[in-house]
């Protein structure tokens, strides 16, 4: 990436948080050594830790929820900001430093050239730096066939929280419909019938340094919202036309 | 049914009229709610004073007894207002996510 790139003037890095204390600094810290001319906001979503003070401490621009409503919601936020206050491209990523800052580059690199509208960083064509237990290795290559049949194009990692907006991604999950809670796959199949371009780019990530979401009674909760919730967007079977995203983007 | 049953529906029924009418009035319960628990009432008092109406509802779909009727009714009525206030929670679940949304937004720091 240039850092002299106009561009980089126009793209946010949204770091969505709760109860991220711990690893914030180390993040953003690595976000503004690595991409210094991007912009960076947190959405503190109702955190008990204090995520949101220290994300102003170290110089943030913070927006919080008066509690907690789901990474869904906070991501939303920051696209909501990210769309008024004019910014053409979103990266966004989880604050419990599973993404590397590093690789920022590479899915701005879809955006910037108009390759994609939603571009989705994929552990599974990069690398997994950690082991996945077995159920959640199947429950994941569960939704990726899903995905993939559903969108007709290979999509390996659709739980991943590392990707890439552009305008017309901002407007159709802002203005329509982005899930409060696990916004995975249905948010890739509702992309789809929106006529947005989606593209995957290698990524690594690491170990969650926070407790993982999908646990306990959780995982059969995510798997139920997935399924319906997947089916659901497949069921609104508006053809991908570019004409309806640009009519979006109008 | 017996004078006495007959006494007591109704004024169970008007009871129940009036209590709506009266939350309404003390702006205790919107007129869009209301209106399907108004339905209710009159439902019942219809049913109390028109005994024959419950006879003849029971016969045309085949139920022997007339209280099952009223049961059978007065469960499918629960199943679909719940249905209803479940819809109505997903959306102010919503209108509260967009609230604070904003409230965050507006509260830029």
């Amino acid at each position: 990436m240039n850092s002299a790139d106009p561009r980089a003037k126009r793209t946010l890095v949204l770091i969505p948080v709760f109860n991220e204390s711990r690893s914030l600094p180390g993040l953003v810290g690595a976000i503004r050594a690595l991409q210094p001319d991007l912009d960076v906001v947190v959405v503190d979503d109702g955190s008990g830790d204090g995520s949101g003070r220290i994300a102003r401490d170290l110089g943030c621009l913070v927006f919080s929820h008066a509690f907690n409503l789901g990474d869904g919601a906070a991501r939303q936020t920051g696209f909501l900001y990210a769309l008024r206050e004019g910014y053409d491209y979103v990266v966004h990523l989880d604050g419990d430093c599973q993404h590397s800052p590093a690789e920022i580059p590479r899915l701005l690199g879809e955006l910037w050239t108009g390759e994609a509208d939603l571009v989705v960083g994929s552990r599974f064509l990069g690398a997994c730096a950690y082991r996945l237990p077995l159920a959640k290795k199947i429950g994941m290559r569960i939704f990726s066939l899903i995905c993939s049949g559903v969108t007709r194009r290979k999509i390996t990692d659709p739980t991943s929280g590392f990707r890439g907006l552009n305008r017309r991604a901002l407007l159709a999950f802002t203005e329509g419909y982005y899930p409060q809670h696990f916004p995975d796959a249905d948010v890739i199949i509702s992309a789809y019938f929106q006529g947005l371009k989606i593209r995957e780019v290698p990524v690594t990530m690491s170990a969650s340094q926070s407790r993982d979401l999908h646990r306990g009674m959780t995982i059969i909760y995510y798997i139920y919202k997935m399924l319906l919730s997947s089916f659901v967007c497949s069921l609104r079977m508006r053809y991908p036309t570019a004409e309806a995203a640009n009519d979006r983007a109008l | 049914m017996p004078f006495k049953q007959k006494i007591i529906a109704v004024l169970m029924a008007l009871g129940l009229l009036f209590f709506i009418i009266e939350v309404v009035r003390r702006r205790k319960l919107r007129e869009e709610y209301a209106w399907l628990w108004i339905m209710v009432g009159a439902i019942v008092l219809l049913l109390s004073l028109w005994e024959n109406l419950l006879n003849a509802l029971s016969r045309l779909i085949g139920i022997q007894l007339p209280a099952n009727t009223v049961f059978y009714f007065g469960l499918m009525f629960m199943i679909f207002i719940n249905l209803h206030f479940s819809v109505k929670i997903s959306l102010l679940t919503n209108q509260v996510k967009r609230l604070t949304q904003e409230l965050a937004l507006a509260k830029k720091k």
